[in-house]
């Protein structure tokens, strides 16, 4: 499928470079010699140089044939423009990051309307959901839904205490009364899609496919005593914190946001009734003492500064706060964050990178390709697919354990008359189920796929 | 340094070598030469297994390669694609000499078409066929035939095909790196296909027409007889001239034509700039060749053959120009440096590089006058970078500097000072005939097989533009800090 990309900056180089990996014919467009040139020599993709508005730049990239348009620029206006012309032009769909509050409140809909846009994303407000469902479910470090079915997948770390630890798989089912299924671990770098012989160790990342009913009880039954989280320090006054702040504040929680800036948090008070916005300097970490950190349910770093909030996460963790999210925009800062002990990273380049593969993997379904969506879990090293089996599928009526599927490579749900079914050997697919199927380090695009 | 990457790149090169070998091997047994069969089989099977071994031993761990890994691969790759490629010439008995048999493949690979055959007629049609068809392998380059048929997992490949394809500027056709190194392999092959279709009706026999198109095709210039093209008809030459010239365009434009953009075709200023200048050069020479045929049809003929024939590097003759006025030798001589455009088969200079050169002079001349002007050198209407500009005048100075080396290590032959210097630039720009005793009915047979490896070096060094053998061969790039 081709695809336009326009402004090349943080999150549009990992849009594309998500893009360029799914195999898709990607043409840049930036205004920055620098970037064109390193976009020509280190990706797949083609680069050119020029205005996202200027028809002729347009014209090179061939956007009468591009079937996805996406105008990341730093300007929403230049966004829109560009979407606008380039739907003018020809191009299919058209998808606009759209950022300022000002367009995204109530108006968002009517500008998508006139403007003709397929979507239009922000980046903030999309990590500061994704923040937002990790409260709601604190010992997770991610929680994603299934096509709005009551399934979910649960990212976790293992703690020491945690009965988890040392236990075999194999054996865990009779210890908890509900169903569920630990489908992915990820150890160090490794990712595995475990057997019923796979030992948890402390520290292991799983992903855990359950009910959304059953997520209480999930939570009861591993000690965690964390329900939602109630009292709950922001340190940034940024976008992300105002999204979060206004969710979270609907929701009853007491939301304090500290800000260095005085008049950024003159605004954010006027905005933000409900919360308590304070001046200060979250670096002074005496300040976050005053304010009450030792007696949070939980923490979030969000300021403009990487490592700020990779120091001060560690330092809100020594206090023991319940739980702790950091906000980290740079792929190798996270990658540290998370050797120096920080479960919970969030980056809403990446938020967006994934959301837009999911568009492009349903656009592509629209033309022949069975995914019907597709997540990028365990920090992109494995992709849970939900797929439409069709009658000539060749693993249809066998039970699970007799069917021979591909090395890692799990079966983790199957949906059957709207209900999720959580699988078992003895179960089989059905056609006109949904099945939902866990892959590490590989790429499917058939169900048939993960047969051998 | 991706020394795994390298090998393995490397092994794939000669796995496909050995793969491509198995053409000649055929028109052996079209032709029923027994004992080549033989020679090529063996040659066959020592490439494929020394490049499937290169290949599994050294697995990548990563498949990133940057721009320097880009000039290495490429570098190793052809030399070891002419080592193994003249190996047949060497087993066959036909070129017995390991320095002859070198410099013919060298030849062959870099397009040059200069030979040290004394007498070609005699030489058996599998082993003539293997000639041509390393000018159409060279031509467009090896690495970006592997890139089009291979899988290829890196956005990266984009260094080797840059360091293969010549030119100052090497951008993408489309998305892919594959893709457009399948479009360049798609139009190459349906151009050499025309061509080859046209010579068959003009008159030549199969044989002739497919060595002949190979060796228009990549510019290259190897033919099947002594007098090159003399003898053929004029409309056979006719086709060859404009064939030569076609090989010498951006092969950008042909992929613009075949989508309908004539625009940027039309706009394009290096094609303006390559069409004028060979009317200006095919004029001039018609009228000074004037008196020696006193016919202007065959003095307008002979004119544009060579005019395109030297321009576009190919390096076929339909008349000795050695016995023409000075004033038509001289513009031979000019023409030899020139070369055709960027991004197309041909060799040398290239013109985009000689507009550059030219524009960047007026700039700095300007800017002498008024030391304020604000002025940025502009190629195709975009403005170029101070770097792009300051890197064609280095590649300029070291091209000038590849040609008096080479021009003064091979003077200690005892030939004349036109002999020596032709040959020098010749084999540089990898035009293939110079003047004098390598002019176009003559050869390189007479020089040392010393001096033979000289040119055999310099024809490597002027193919791949130098960067890519300068940078392997420089000590810094190897040693660990």
């Amino acid at each position: 499928m081709k695809i336009i990309i326009v402004g090349c900056g943080k999150i549009g180089l990992t849009i594309l470079e998500s893009l360029v990996a799914e195999g898709h014919d990607v043409v840049a467009i930036d205004i920055d010699e620098a970037v064109v040139n390193s976009i020509d020599d280190r990706h797949d993709a083609m680069a050119i140089r020029g205005s996202g508005a200027d028809c002729d730049a347009l014209r090179e990239a061939g956007v009468n044939e591009a079937e996805l348009f996406i105008a990341t620029s730093s300007s929403d206006e230049l966004n829109m423009l560009s979407c606008f012309i380039a739907k003018r032009m020809g191009v299919k769909h058209t998808i606009a990051r759209i950022r300022n509050r000002e367009y995204n409140l109530n108006r968002l809909s009517f500008l998508k309307q006139q403007l003709d846009l397929s979507l239009a994303v922000n980046p903030e407000m999309l990590a500061a959901k994704e923040m937002f469902n990790i409260l709601k479910v604190p010992s997770a470090v991610k929680v994603e839904t299934f096509s709005h079915r009551g399934l979910e997948i649960i990212e976790l770390v293992v703690k020491e205490d945690s009965p988890l630890n040392g236990s075999k798989l194999m054996n865990l089912r009779s210890k908890f009364k509900f169903k569920f299924l630990i489908c992915v671990v990820q150890r160090g770098k490794e990712v595995y899609i475990p057997d019923g012989n796979f030992i948890l160790e402390e520290g292991d990342k799983i992903g855990l496919n359950i009910a959304e009913s059953d997520i209480p009880k999930l939570m009861k039954s591993l000690g965690a005593e964390k329900k939602q989280a109630r009292n709950i320090m922001l340190l940034g006054g940024g976008r992300v914190a105002y999204y979060l702040t206004k969710m979270l504040t609907e929701i009853g929680a007491n939301v304090k946001i500290i800000e260095r800036d005085y008049d950024k948090c003159q605004e954010l008070s006027d905005l933000l009734s409900k919360a308590s916005v304070l001046q200060g300097d979250g670096a002074q970490l005496d300040t976050l003492v005053e304010e009450g950190l030792d007696s949070v349910d939980a923490f979030v770093a969000l300021t403009g500064m990487d490592e700020e909030n990779i120091l001060i996460s560690i330092f809100a963790a020594s206090h023991n706060v319940p739980k702790v999210i950091t906000k980290i925009n740079r792929n190798e800062l996270a990658e540290m964050g998370s050797r120096l002990g920080l479960d919970t990273i969030i980056s809403p380049k990446r938020s967006v990178a994934d959301l837009l593969v999911q568009y492009a993997r349903a656009l592509e379904n629209s033309r022949g390709s069975n995914v019907e969506t597709l997540y990028n879990i365990m920090d992109g090293n494995a992709e849970v697919l939900e797929f439409n089996v069709k009658s000539d599928f060749a693993g249809l009526k066998i039970p699970l354990s007799q069917l021979r599927l591909k090395p890692n490579i799990l079966i983790v749900g199957i949906i059957r008359d709207r209900k999720p079914i959580i699988p078992a050997g003895a179960d089989v697919i059905m056609p006109l189920d949904r099945v939902i199927v866990i892959a590490a380090n590989q790429r499917l695009n058939d169900l048939s796929d993960i047969l051998k | 340094m991706n020394r795994r990457m390298i090998v393995n790149m490397i092994g794939r090169i000669v796995m496909l070598e050995g793969i491509l070998l198995l053409l000649p091997t055929l028109v052996a047994l079209c032709y029923g030469e027994r004992a080549n069969i033989l020679c090529f089989a063996v040659t066959v099977v020592v490439a494929m297994v020394v490049g499937i071994l290169m290949q599994l031993i050294f697995k990548p761990k990563t498949k990133v390669i940057y721009a320097r890994e880009g000039f290495i691969i490429v570098a190793f790759a052809w030399i070891i694609l002419s080592v193994i490629g003249a190996v047949p010439f060497v087993l066959s008995g036909e070129i017995p000499n390991i320095f002859d048999a070198l410099f013919e493949t060298v030849s062959g690979f870099t397009t040059t078409g200069a030979t040290i055959l004394t007498d070609v007629e005699s030489m058996s049609k599998s082993i003539l066929f293997w000639r041509s068809f390393t000018h159409w392998l060279g031509g467009m380059g090896v690495l970006v035939l592997i890139m089009a048929i291979m899988p290829s997992d890196s956005g990266r490949a984009i260094h080797i095909l840059r360091a293969e394809m010549a030119g100052p500027v090497v951008g993408k056709l489309t998305p892919k790196i594959k893709d457009t190194a399948k479009i360049l392999y798609t139009i190459y092959l349906v151009i050499t296909f025309t061509e080859f279709v046209l010579l068959w009706i003009g008159g030549m026999d199969m044989f002739e027409s497919a060595v002949h198109a190979l060796g228009t095709a990549g510019t290259g210039g190897f033919g099947v007889k002594a007098d090159s093209l003399a003898s053929y008809n004029p409309f056979v030459q006719w086709v060859i001239t404009a064939f030569m010239l076609i090989f010498g365009i951006n092969f950008n434009l042909f992929f613009f034509m075949i989508h309908r953009k004539f625009k940027p075709v039309f706009t394009n200023r290096e094609l303006w700039f390559y069409g004028a200048l060979v009317l200006t050069a095919g004029g001039i020479l018609t009228f000074s060749i004037y008196p020696v045929y006193n016919n202007f049809s065959d003095s307008i003929r002979h004119a544009m053959f060579q005019t395109a024939s030297i321009m576009s590097t190919t390096g076929y003759a339909t008349a000795d120009f050695n016995t023409w006025p000075s004033m038509a030798r001289c513009i031979i001589f000019v023409l030899l440096f020139v070369g055709g455009c960027a991004g197309s088969t041909a060799g040398g200079l290239k013109l985009s590089r000689v507009m550059i050169l030219f524009k960047t002079i007026t700039r700095d001349i300007k800017k002498m006058l008024h030391p304020r002007t604000v002025s940025n050198v502009k190629m195709e209407g975009k403005p170029l970078d101070n770097e792009i500009t300051s890197s064609v005048t280095t590649y300029f100075a070291l091209y000038m500097g590849l040609i008096t080396i080479t021009f003064l290590v091979i003077s200690f032959e005892p030939f004349s000072l036109e002999t020596n210097l032709t040959a020098a630039i010749s084999c540089v720009n990898n035009v293939g005939p110079g003047l004098d005793m390598v002019g176009p009915m003559g050869g390189y047979a007479n020089y040392s097989s010393f001096s033979k490896f000289i040119l055999t070096v310099a024809m490597l060094f002027g193919r791949l533009e130098i960067y890519p053998l300068l940078l392997a061969f420089y000590p810094r790039t190897w040693m660990k800090k």
